[in-house]
């Protein structure tokens, strides 16, 4: 199986997917002759022309309605949001057209729109340019929220967004895109929506984690047994919704523990909901309180320090599960 | 220009047009007695924009509509039983009682939507145009909106993105003046919102929106320029809100914001009125055959109003159906 970064698994899934269906074609600000911000569609403007790969003005509210425009009408785009934060001057078409045409219509058209959006904090570049809306998008109905954390599912869950019915938002985390991983090359490799998985198996203690923080699960399972011989169970969510929150609570049922880890805010987030459930459906296996690990509870910092301080780390998912024993 | 030949289709201007006051007037009377409930935003006073504009379009062309929308789907053909029942809540509704009176559509007759939010619905227009332009069809799209919504972001950024991908767009402004109760000369810097087509260079035209002809003729031409690729047109009709920004919202909106003597002078320029009066002159019709259309509008408004009534409500077991189109069951989420 070939070796590929997430940005290429990315770009495979969207070529692949613009040759099986002559309705798919891209939207975005310097998504052509640049290649995208982070270059994941590097190279498609040659291959698929001006007419299939768009460049767009900076104006998220009219582009992203125009995708949706597009997707009413019988074909398929990819709106690329340059990041997610710039997502939200394009709110009110995600969630007030995006997400309620199908409903609010009484079924007459649905909206099959691939929105990809790049996300995350960790590199300094301040309050506005910083988000994890992952759970933010996860609470609006109508909408599918994928957050892949590695460069396979990257590529599979694309392929598969391509192929609903319904508008799906597509969070990348931008410290992944270099991340490398076997990706399958068979152009039939599509993975479903709703299926976590669980990337470690272990008896202590259940670690979830969506897109990156799925890495900072792992390396605290890994610091668990190594400094602690405690025995980690790594999920990764892969979508938040449909969420397969079966997976975690079978797991839970045989761990007995849960922390649940995300860069986004504590406060109201999708680390909450994890817990809610978790709680509704497995309280009596519970040897302790579901505990979130999230971001703090504050507008990123800029400087260094604080930013470190403000998103979570390995040692805090540790020290999280130490607390429960 | 008019010709003696188009008879027919002036008679439907006016049937269309009294369909939507008789329906409005219906749905002012039921939101006063509070048979229906939310908020009803009457368009009557505008009649002549919504029909004008519909009929230089082909029946496969898109439009998209907004808060105060009752009007566009009946002027682009749809039935005035399922727009009803939609008012009513009612499962035969276009919406299946799930949209309700500021959601009003009919894609069948393509309307691809109205939004409850202003300007919202501009973009999707502007990508409905783009499909048509990516699939080599000739389909326009015409979003409507008021003076207030060419004041958002999401409108301007529709026009721009329309002009610089030539699509076949026309952008028709309804000025009714007011935004809520804020008079339009206090609101936009230009004199006429047709000068801000300037900016996306683009043609724009200020026409009489109270005289369903000449809007008719000014959107045809913006039309058949948008058909032979030539780009968006801004068509912006000078109308009049008869009633109050909107009905069976109690006394919220009341306050007094404009003259009797304003909203009279409009209502002697009733739209309605001058075209009979045209068909008269024209000696397209008699007072009776055109007295014999009215009679035909106000019965098939009742009968709406019967079918709407009689009509079942949506079952609860329905809550679910169409959030998704390859559902999944509602305890996955």
């Amino acid at each position: 199986m070939p070796e590929l970064r997430m940005r290429e698994a990315l770009r495979e899934a969207l070529r692949e997917e613009m040759l099986r269906d002559d309705r798919v074609f891209l939207m975005g600000e310097d998504i052509g002759a640049y290649g995208g911000s982070y270059t994941v569609t590097r190279g498609l403007l040659d291959e698929f022309g001006p007419e299939r790969v768009i460049d767009t003005p900076i104006a998220e509210s009219g582009v992203v309605g125009a995708g949706i425009g597009a997707a009413i009408n019988g074909l398929r785009p990819m709106v690329e949001i340059m990041t997610i934060n710039f997502s939200f001057v394009a709110f009110d078409q995600i969630i007030n057209n995006a997400s309620k045409f199908l409903y609010m219509s009484g079924g007459q058209f649905n909206v099959p729109l691939v929105l990809r959006m790049a996300a995350g904090g960790g590199s300094q570049l301040g309050a506005t340019h910083s988000h994890s809306l992952e759970g933010l998008y996860a609470h609006f109905p109508g909408l599918k929220v994928v957050c892949p954390s590695n460069p396979a599912d990257a590529k599979g869950l694309l392929k598969r967004a391509f192929r609903d019915e319904n508008p799906v938002i597509f969070i990348e985390h931008s410290a992944l895109y270099s991340l490398k991983g076997e990706v399958p090359d068979d152009a039939d490799y599509v993975l479903e929506f709703g299926k976590a998985r669980v990337l470690r198996e272990g008896t202590d203690v259940t670690i979830v984690g969506y897109g990156g923080s799925v890495h900072q699960a792992l390396r605290s399972a890994a610091m668990l047994e190594d400094q602690e011989q405690l025995s980690a169970e790594v999920i990764d969510l892969r979508t938040l919704r449909p969420l397969d929150i079966d997976t975690v609570i079978q797991s839970v049922k045989k761990t007995n523990r849960c922390v649940v880890v995300e860069d986004d805010w504590q406060f109201g987030g999708f680390a909450g909901e994890i817990s809610a459930q978790v709680m509704e459906r497995a309280f009596d296996w519970l040897d302790a309180p579901v505990a979130r690990v999230s971001g703090k509870d504050v507008p990123m910092p800029y400087n260094r320090n604080l930013e470190f301080a403000a998103l979570p780390s390995e040692e805090d998912v540790v020290e999280a599960v130490l607390a429960m024993l | 220009m008019t010709k003696p030949g188009d008879r027919s289709l002036y008679l439907e201007m006016l049937r269309r047009m009294l369909l939507i006051r008789k329906f409005d007037e219906a749905a002012v009377e039921l939101a006063a007695r509070r048979e229906i409930v939310g908020a009803v935003h009457a368009y009557i006073g505008e009649e002549a924009v919504a029909v004008g504009a519909c009929a230089a379009l082909n029946d496969d062309d898109y439009i998209t509509g907004n808060h105060r929308s009752h009007g566009h789907p009946i002027a682009k053909g749809a039935s005035v039983d399922r727009a009803m029942a939609e008012l009513f809540g009612k499962r035969t509704g276009y919406c299946k009682g799930k949209g309700g009176s500021m959601h009003l559509a009919d894609f069948s007759v393509g309307i691809l939507g109205e939004a409850g939010i202003l300007g919202s619905a501009l973009p999707v227009a502007v990508g409905a145009a783009l499909a048509s332009k990516l699939r080599k069809e000739t389909k326009v799209s015409m979003p409507f909106f008021g003076d207030g919504a060419s004041n958002e972001g999401a409108c301007h950024e529709s026009m721009n993105l329309a002009a610089i991908w030539k699509l076949p767009v026309v952008f028709v402004c309804e000025n009714n003046q007011y935004a809520i109760v804020k008079n339009v000369r206090d609101l936009v810097a230009v004199q006429h919102i047709a000068d801000r087509a300037a900016a996306y260079d683009m043609p724009g035209v200020t026409v009489d929106g109270q005289d369903v002809l000449a809007v008719y003729e000014a959107v045809g031409a913006a039309v058949a320029r948008a058909r032979a690729g030539q780009g968006p047109s801004l068509v912006e009709c000078v109308t009049y809100r008869y009633f109050d920004h909107a009905e069976g919202m109690g006394r919220l909106l009341t306050e007094p914001y404009r003259d009797a003597d304003e909203v009279e002078k409009w209502r002697q320029r009733d739209p309605i009125a001058i075209h009979r009066a045209w068909l008269l002159d024209g000696g397209y019709a008699t007072a009776e055959e055109l007295d014999a259309i009215e009679k035909d509008a106000a019965a098939a408004i009742e009968a709406a109003l019967e079918f709407a009534r009689t009509s079942p409500e949506p079952d609860p077991s329905e809550l679910f159906d169409g959030l998704y189109t390859n559902p999944i069951a509602a305890d996955r989420y």
